[in-house]
């Protein structure tokens, strides 16, 4: 176990670096650089505010700002896993060469989408600024469920990463069903107006109780029962210890499969 | 006392070569069923045994096809052996297949701390080492430049002078003293030759056996993945001629 901590810090400085240059090169020549991360889930708040407005009535008061909210938890997740999932395969001429411990990959993007949430959250806060929303003091604790996602994301990112290196149609798959994923999560929709049947699936999405959660703390100013923090915090610790396991048997096949 | 550095206990590599290359999910489990997932079995290395002490240099002659470059990979920590052990003690510098860590987007002073941290070094050890880096490679001009507008000479020379940077005690070298110009190759040698002064220990692929008779003290033969000779680069040079 010890050796496995020495490692990690000896290979510290490559997590940032390799970090840094996933958030360079993601904007590198673009004119406005790292102010995409905030202004595309501004531009996509719009986009669905106005249809889903339009499309059916809903009683929730200040609907883009719910919208956001509910982006801030569902882009991160969805961003950083996907970007995992090619995190091996994307690094095949590295790892072909020199010796790296391969989780540093997942985490990299893990941490460089982590950025961009952060700008997300700046968004929100731009939002609720402009619409004259009331901030709450539990607004400090709306960094929990962030916290709770960045953790859910590096399990299931490890596991989509030691997966896609052998079965490739992942890469496709995964486009669809984080595409389902996003109606089974509640970000244009409110819970209550949900039948029955469907509603119980939508609490089944872990993503859920976070969006939720987050929203209580951040827009509503309404502490969470004890609860949904016990199992938010077990859903992610299932997901790590399963996602470190698979990626510590896989992880010596990648190079064979590369 | 003798002081190990490499340890190479009985090791074995096998690939498997899969006929077709089963890359989906609906293909790998139809096949499974049917009992159709063939490999044929390809030892690269077979019952691989020596031990390199400090401050010798070991070369590793062959022919293509022999198992070179899947021994030093195995020691540099990228493949894991199928079978038997690999010890290493102390720090290790791969020149394997140079500049593996680049990114072309990124420039050239980014890569080369990229490249440091990929070796396992902190950004404050890179800033002492940068300036040698920079002379070294006489690419001083060029350091704010993105790596994809050099050339390949250039790109070369700034993988070796990061991969040479502080005191490794082992150096793994496979043939990339055949980059650069004739100048720059002289320089090269120099510098691994310096390195070896410093207690390092060498291990040196190449298929130029006069190199190997410069560079090392021993050497080992291998033919089709076994040990087909070990002893004093000389004796080892000289079979390997008349072969």
């Amino acid at each position: 176990m010890t050796a496995y901590v020495e490692n990690f810090k000896k290979y510290k400085p490559l997590l940032s670096e390799l970090a840094v240059r996933d958030i360079k090169t993601r904007y590198r020549r673009s004119m406005l650089g790292v102010l995409w991360s905030l202004l595309s889930p501004l531009c996509q708040m719009i986009v669905l505010s106005i249809v889903f407005s339009n499309l059916f009535r809903n009683n929730i008061e200040n609907f883009p700002l719910y919208i956001l909210s509910g982006q801030v938890i569902f882009n991160f997740y969805s961003e950083s896993t996907s970007s995992s999932l090619t995190a091996i395969i994307g690094s095949a001429s590295l790892i072909k060469k020199a010796y790296i411990p391969k989780y540093l990959f997942v985490l990299s993007r893990i941490l460089s989408s982590a950025v961009n949430v952060m700008a997300t959250f700046a968004a929100l806060i731009v939002v609720m600024l402009a619409t004259r929303a009331e901030f709450h003091y539990t607004m400090f604790l709306a960094v929990i469920p962030i916290l709770f996602v960045i953790l859910f994301s590096s399990g299931v990112g490890l596991i989509l990463a030691a997966y896609a290196v052998k079965f490739r149609d992942i890469i496709h798959l995964y486009g669809v069903f984080i595409t389902a994923l996003m109606y089974l999560t509640p970000i244009i929709y409110p819970m209550s107006m949900l039948p029955g049947v469907v509603h119980k699936i939508v609490m089944m999405n872990p993503l859920t109780n976070m969006v939720l959660m987050f929203r209580n703390l951040a827009l509503d100013g309404i502490m969470p029962g004890p609860m949904s923090f016990v199992i938010a915090l077990v859903e992610c610790a299932a997901v790590i210890l399963i996602g470190l396991y698979v990626f510590y048997k896989k992880q010596d096949t990648f190079i064979l499969n590369l | 006392m003798r002081d190990i550095m490499i340890d190479v206990n009985d090791v074995s590599i096998r690939f498997n070569l899969e006929k077709e290359k089963v890359n989906s999910i609906k293909e790998y489990f139809i096949r499974r069923l049917k009992g159709q997932i063939q490999y044929d079995e390809f030892w690269a290395l077979k019952h691989i045994t020596f031990q390199v002490e400090r401050g010798d240099s070991v070369g590793l002659v062959g022919l293509n096809g022999s198992g070179k470059s899947t021994l030093l990979k195995t020691i540099a920590g990228v493949l894991k052996p199928t079978q038997g052990t690999v010890r290493i003690s102390g720090s290790v510098a791969p020149l394997i297949e140079l500049g593996a860590g680049f990114d072309f987007d990124l420039t050239g002073r980014e890569n080369v701390f990229l490249n440091g941290a990929i070796l396992g070094y902190s950004k404050k050890q890179m800033l002492e080492y940068y300036d040698d880096i920079v002379e070294f490679s006489e690419l001083a001009e060029f350091m704010d430049v993105p790596v994809k507008n050099y050339s390949s000479g250039m790109l070369s020379r700034l993988a070796f002078a990061i991969a040479t940077i502080g005191k490794p005690d082992i150096l793994i070298v496979d043939e990339v003293l055949s980059v650069g110009d004739f100048r720059f190759q002289l320089k090269c040698e120099d510098r691994i030759k310096h390195m070896m002064g410093k207690d390092t220990t060498v291990l040196f692929v190449s298929h130029s056996i006069e190199q190997v008779k410069s560079i090392c003290k021993h050497a080992i033969w291998l033919e089709k993945g076994h040990i087909k000779m070990m002893g004093t680069a000389e004796e080892i040079g000289r079979q390997y001629e008349m072969s």
